[in-house]
């Protein structure tokens, strides 16, 4: 009692203010999260020199007390008008939206098989969705380079049993990439479906089934309307990060396979054009932006 | 009704060893005596051997363990922060751009965060290296913390904080005796959770890193890119087991905690 009453003034001037408390993290984010895209923002606009860092300063001080501004919209104009820009950003688009249905489909019903599981059995079933979705990623999509190739087990396998003579090409190309993405992706799809699916009250599908409703109707018309939260929570956390996936493009897929997160890994590691590679993130985060606010919104619902 | 049925048994079997074949192929050959990664040529632990003579993938380790746990230390006192910001705060000013702040890095693609906070160190004539690793894993890192720091608090009982608060106790000694102690456990997983993050973390390091602070994932990148070796194998089935151990850690925690929340449920 003693020590808290020392000093009542000190303690209250730092932790009075609920504000110093909000405005640690707060601070921190807006520092390291927000300002960094400000800066991609104003690269956009600069121009490629050679120099270090190797772009042209917005704002230039001349002699009179206004600095002059130098903003060239040459990066975005040059997006437009090379096809292979847009074409990754509609593979992209493409490859995300597609993977997304895919892994939903076969995400639902493993959550669904879980959470319908005896209750003794879902402690352990949910720590083997877990575990796959704390192992490194790039290990993950390692283990199928292994598979999938060539000379590959899968191949091995498969030309040993006499199903197939010759061996099927699915490394580097867009099947391995797929198949890739559904593989890593899965937990994340799992996760929200199951924390929807296991609250639901199962009473309602009984009560459907006394009045008559068949199975597999009371599933579409009362499981899965019930399960739109989980479901709309797992498709963005899949489908935002996929549209800007490099790892399992690079890895897995082929030269035509097109992907603007690898576009954009080029163009800043190999050609060290770092305006170009700002505007391809400010165009990705323009398509992004609207599904990252839903899924916030989501996610904000679902707390309270 | 029935509620487990032959399509459940199905599903659960043919999606487990979809997601446990690959990573068992993988454990399995990092034993294979030969080479070639899709021949058994006996058993053997000469790749493991090999790993330790390696000393790029020694020293990548180090750096590695030492950015993870700098940056999940300090991303758990963040996060756990932001976390009773989100839930204890009411509606203060700019809370939506903070939540947008905590929600957004969780589903970001990597290589825009990557992109954006190394334009901001160069443009500030900041030193890429293990620092700059670490600032950016503490920011993406913090953000998991708060969500299961938050996620927690949800069921957290706000009379115990009233109550001390009422006898004198100051907020900071009321955090540190009565909400740290209940919330610990979901705290200790968002530690767990930001270590294996930065562990695993192969894009925004390759972005913010500089010469000399090399990766164990961006190693590791640069040989898979040279091709399937046991190597290769072997280092990932280290990773594979020590993420395997934390998550059984954490698990183990989790179950702890629903008890304990059970128990004061019913006393």
């Amino acid at each position: 009692m003693k020590l808290t009453q020392t000093n009542p003034n000190f303690f209250k001037s730092i932790f009075n203010g609920r504000n110093a408390v909000i405005a640690i993290p707060y601070i921190w984010l807006l520092l390291l999260f927000l300002l960094p895209f400000i800066y991609v923002l104003k690269i956009s606009f600069a121009e490629t020199i050679y120099a270090r860092p190797p772009y042209s300063p917005l704002l230039i001080w001349g002699d009179s007390w206004l600095p002059s501004i130098k903003a060239s919209f040459d990066n975005y104009l040059f997006l437009f008008s090379d096809s292979l820009y847009i074409k990754a950003y509609l593979s992209s688009l493409k490859i995300a939206f597609i993977s997304t249905i895919l892994t939903l489909i076969i995400g639902y019903s493993i959550a669904y098989s879980v959470a319908r599981a005896p209750t003794r059995w879902r402690g352990i079933l949910l720590m083997l969705v877990i575990l796959p979705f704390w192992t490194s990623f790039l290990i993950r999509v390692y283990a199928w380079i292994g598979i999938l190739k060539t000379e590959g087990l899968l191949n091995l396998a498969l030309m040993s049993i006499g199903i197939i003579e010759k061996p099927l090409m699915i490394m580097n190309t867009d099947l391995a990439v797929y198949i890739g993405i559904i593989y890593s992706y899965l937990p994340f799809m799992i996760l929200p479906l199951y924390a929807n699916l296991e609250k639901m009250d199962m009473s309602l599908l009984e009560a459907a089934a006394d009045l008559g409703c068949r199975p597999f109707k009371a599933f579409w018309t009362v499981t899965i309307p019930l399960s739109l939260p989980g479901i709309m929570a797992g498709c963005f956390l899949v489908f935002i990060p996929v549209m800007g996936e490099f790892v399992i493009p690079d890895l897995l897929g082929g030269s035509e396979t097109l992907m603007i997160g690898k576009v954009l890994w080029t163009e800043f590691f190999y050609n060290r054009d770092w305006p170009v590679a700002s505007a391809v993130a400010i165009l990705l985060l323009a398509i992004l932006v609207v599904p990252i606010m839903l899924y916030q919104r989501s996610q904000e619902k679902a707390i309270s | 009704m029935k509620r487990f049925g032959a399509f459940n048994i199905f599903s659960l079997i043919v999606g487990f060893s979809f997601l446990y074949i690959p990573i068992i192929l993988l454990i399995l050959f990092s034993f294979n005596e030969s080479r070639l990664v899709t021949v058994w040529g006996g058993f053997s632990t000469k790749w493991y051997g090999e790993l330790l003579q390696n000393q790029g993938i020694k020293d990548a380790a180090w750096v590695t363990i030492k950015v993870a746990f700098v940056s999940s230390t300090m991303a758990t006192i963040l996060g756990t922060i932001a976390g009773l910001v989100m839930t204890r705060f009411g509606n203060f000013k700019g809370r939506t751009l903070f939540s947008g702040m905590i929600y957004a890095p969780m589903v970001m693609p990597e290589v825009i965060i990557g992109l954006s906070t190394l334009l901001m160190f160069v443009a500030l004539a900041i030193d890429r290296g293990i620092f700059t690793v670490t600032l950016a894993h503490i920011t993406f890192s913090m953000c998991y913390v708060a969500v299961v720091v938050q996620s927690r608090m949800s069921s957290y009982d706000d009379s115990l904080t009233e109550a001390a608060l009422d006898l004198g106790c100051t907020p900071f000694r009321t955090f540190m005796l009565i909400t740290l102690p209940i919330i610990l456990p979901a705290v200790v997983s968002g530690w767990l959770l930001s270590f294996t993050l930065s562990l695993d973390d192969l894009v925004i390091a390759s972005f913010t890193s500089g010469p000399g602070s090399t990766t164990l994932p961006m190693k590791i990148y640069s040989m898979v890119r040279l091709g399937v070796t046991p190597e290769i194998n072997a280092v990932s089935t280290i990773l594979v087991g020590v993420v395997t151990l934390g998550v059984i850690a954490a698990s183990l925690i989790g179950r702890r905690q629903k008890q304990q929340i059970l128990k004061t449920q019913h006393t």
